[in-house]
């Protein structure tokens, strides 16, 4: 997208004013009034310039997202996935981030990233078979530059350095064109070693990496109290690279934070870590119930800076957009919902002997004996043997 | 008698609880195990009850949460860690395997860790992957952790409490999707009548073959059985409850009397329990085996995913049909 981020600072370490600068990143705010430019507490200044179908793609496609999400959650409730992971509320960090990936880029994902895969302009389908059970991810990760998604928390960051130190390595750093790589994480994966690991191995290397936390106040039951008394962004100064919270809530501001990052990464100026402030507005997934932890005003205080809404004010008041075109992607959100629907009840299921499949790359004569085996022992029941 | 028809998770909650009564120095450690009560509920009403100080939500980080529970069992706590699903336990590897297992040894006896490691283990609830894991071997192959598994909620109400009252390091694993079934607990029984901790125990005497199970298979093993009636055939099922030490006692006599014996087990055949049991069973009664010890297992592959768990998971035709091939040799 064809935004413009100013990026005034020409050093990197300590932020200039850390008191006195804005708690985070933000460009619209939640009752949809444009903020012209932010800055961060280093000093760079954030704007961005859309023209309007770059408006309506970025609304068109949290609204999208949404209503996939609501799709898959009611196939979980039918019976139709084993379990989902819903999204809601975090649809302005993961589009916004989503489309300041350039093409070249490489995005390694949680298991709740459904927003920045569709933004890669991936088929939506890809994730369901992991939610559904008949397999475990399946695609190539580099063919769509989005890693499979990792239910370990934490674990995705070090590959995702280490991914970045190949780029490195590579020697496709320097330039406009270099790469970078995203990493996405929790709140709670904060805590984990692995990320830990991940921030150290990143500032020694200088990789090309941005570490793109999703705040969503939540791991699970657990308060981000539980894991901090920091803010989160904070963190990054220790391990020697800037920490910049965004509202996550705003779409502009996470775009034009991210876009800057990736670039700062991809020119080898090495990493930032991003904490996207947000909220996780259903259950942290299809097994869980949030009744028991918070309460319900909490989340209504959230669904006033509700991040599909506020764009919506913003591209209605400045009339980027009218009735037309909200109605148009209501409609199209609408078809994609129920082609997902009918794509994902049409999944095959598995065959029993698949199991035996890609354990390894060159084989296994012993597995090839078990998987012989047990297709000898599935085929004494034709006929009712037993 | 105050028998309960207590679910296997109530039965470990009770336990839990009658734990934490028991002893002020007993403390939980977890993920979520505070107001959520455990994604199973396990914990449930512990924290209310007892305190955030002794029901602990802990950071996400399980080398953490083993890591410290070591350090509190030094300072002289009994710490109960909860692992929230068997596929998480690795990140806490090196605590549980060269720290935890290993104090005691190197303090030549002068440092005791009292922890329990509480891992709902195995497959069968359609999760995605991570979640249906059966990683008992590896801590059976680390010398100074006991690791038990209970199969009913009468061993889940006393086995819990024994763990924690242990001064071993004990990993405990909970078959979790038998967390849902019923049985009697007489929770008044009289410490003597309560079946020790150690031990494997005759889940359903029999004539005709031995079958070995433990916790999730337990009870695939007594359906078995039920079925294998039916052809004329009593099945003598042995719970091992013990994976390590492993109680073979009842198994020797057991075999010595049947002459054949099958083992099943959800992880992976290869260096699973199955394989040191037929070791030591051959050893032991070469003399009364009528066929080779038969191992059901999963297979030599990663736990799959949910749509083939049924395929992947000794079922009870699969139980019988090494009983057949036992009996066929
Ligand atoms: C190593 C590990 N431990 C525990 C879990 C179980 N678990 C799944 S999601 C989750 C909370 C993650 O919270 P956060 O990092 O904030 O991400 P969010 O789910 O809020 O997006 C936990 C504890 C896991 N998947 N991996
Ligand atoms: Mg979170």
């Amino acid at each position: 997208m064809g935004a413009t981020v100013t990026r005034a600072r020409t050093t990197r370490g300590e932020p200039a004013a850390p008191g006195g600068a804005p708690e985070m990143v933000q460009l619209l705010t939640p009752d949809g009034k444009r903020i012209d430019s932010a800055r961060d507490p280093y000093g760079t200044e954030y704007t961005v310039d859309f023209t309007d179908q770059e408006y309506h793609k970025l609304y068109h496609d949290m609204v999208v997202i949404r209503r996939l999400d609501a799709e898959a959650e009611a196939l979980q409730r039918q019976g139709e996935l084993g379990i989902w992971a819903s999204l809601r509320g975090q649809e302005a960090a993961q589009v916004g981030s989503g489309h300041a990936l350039r093409p070249q880029d490489m995005a390694f994902p949680t298991y709740r990233e459904h927003g920045v895969l569709y933004c890669r302009g991936i088929d939506p389908i890809m994730p369901l078979g992991l939610f559904r059970g008949v397999d475990q991810g399946g695609w190539d990760p580099s063919k769509f530059k989005f890693h499979m998604y990792t239910i370990v928390i934490g674990a995705q960051t070090l590959h995702a350095t280490g991914y970045a130190m190949g780029v490195a390595k590579d020697g496709k750093v320097g330039g406009d064109d270099g790469e970078a790589v995203i990493a996405y994480f929790g709140d709670g994966a904060t805590s984990q070693g692995d990320v830990n690991e991940a921030f150290v191995w990143s500032s020694v290397y200088h990789a090309p990496i941005v570490f793109f936390c999703q705040n969503n106040q939540y791991a699970i039951s657990e308060p981000i109290e539980r894991q901090t008394r920091v803010p989160l962004h904070q963190r990054a100064n220790g391990f020697g690279f800037p920490g910049i919270r965004v509202d996550g809530n705003d779409v502009l501001a996470s775009y034009a934070v991210t876009k800057a990052a990736l670039d700062q990464a991809r020119r080898g100026q090495g990493p930032t870590m991003i904490e996207a402030y947000t909220y996780r507005m259903g259950a942290h997934t299809t097994s869980d119930d949030p009744t028991r932890y918070r309460l319900a005003g909490e989340v209504e205080q959230w669904q006033a800076k509700d991040p599909i809404l506020r764009l919506r004010t913003f591209l209605a008041e400045q009339q980027i957009a009218g009735d037309d075109f909200f109605q148009q992607t209501d409609a199209e959100a609408k078809a994609a919902s129920q082609e997902l629907r009918e794509r994902v009840l049409a999944l095959p299921d598995p065959q029993p002997v698949q199991l035996f499949d890609h354990v390894y790359p060159t084989g296994s004569a012993e597995l090839d004996q078990q998987r012989a085996q047990f297709s000898a022992y599935l085929e004494s029941f034709e006929g009712g043997a037993h | 008698m105050a028998a309960e028809n207590l679910t296997l998770g109530k039965a470990l909650n009770s336990g839990l609880r009658k734990a934490m009564e028991d002893d002020p120095k007993v403390i939980m450690m977890g993920e979520d195990i505070g107001k959520l009560g455990g994604v199973f509920r396990i914990t449930d009403g512990l924290q209310k009850d007892f305190g955030e100080d002794r029901v602990i939500d802990t950071p996400l980080a399980e080398s953490g949460i083993v890591g410290t529970a070591v350090g509190l069992a030094i300072r002289g706590y009994r710490p109960v860690c909860e692992i929230q699903f068997d596929g998480f336990v690795y990140p806490a590897f090196d605590q549980i395997v060269s720290q935890l297992a290993k104090m005691h040894y190197r303090s030549q006896g002068q440092v005791r860790l009292p922890v329990v490691i509480r891992i709902p283990f195995g497959g069968g609830i359609g999760a995605v992957e991570h979640h249906s894991e059966s990683p008992e071997t590896y801590f059976v192959h680390t010398a100074g952790l006991k690791v038990v598994t209970c199969a009913s909620p009468v061993d889940a109400y006393w086995m819990i409490q024994q763990a924690i009252a242990s001064d071993d390091p004990i990993v405990f694993l909970e078959p979790k999707r038998r967390y849902w079934e019923k049985g009697e607990v007489d929770t008044a029984a009289p410490a003597a009548q309560v079946f020790p901790l150690h031990a494997s125990r005759v889940a359903r005497p029999g004539t005709d073959c031995t079958v070995l199970a433990y916790g999730p298979m337990v009870k695939v093993a007594l359906d078995a059985a039920t079925a294998a009636e039916e052809d004329g055939r009593a099945l003598e099922v042995i719970d091992l409850r013990t994976l390590s030490p492993l109680d073979l006692t009842p198994v020797y006599e057991s075999v010595r009397r049947t002459g054949r014996c099958v083992v099943v087990h959800e992880a992976p055949a290869t260096l699973g329990m199955g394989a040191e049991v037929a070791a030591r069973v051959t050893e032991e009664c070469f003399y009364s085996l009528e066929s080779p010890v038969l191992r059901v297992a999963g297979f030599d592959t990663p736990y799959p995913a949910s749509r083939l768990e049924e395929e992947y998971l000794p079922d009870l035709d699969r139980v019988l049909d090494a009983v057949d091939r036992s009996f066929g040799w």
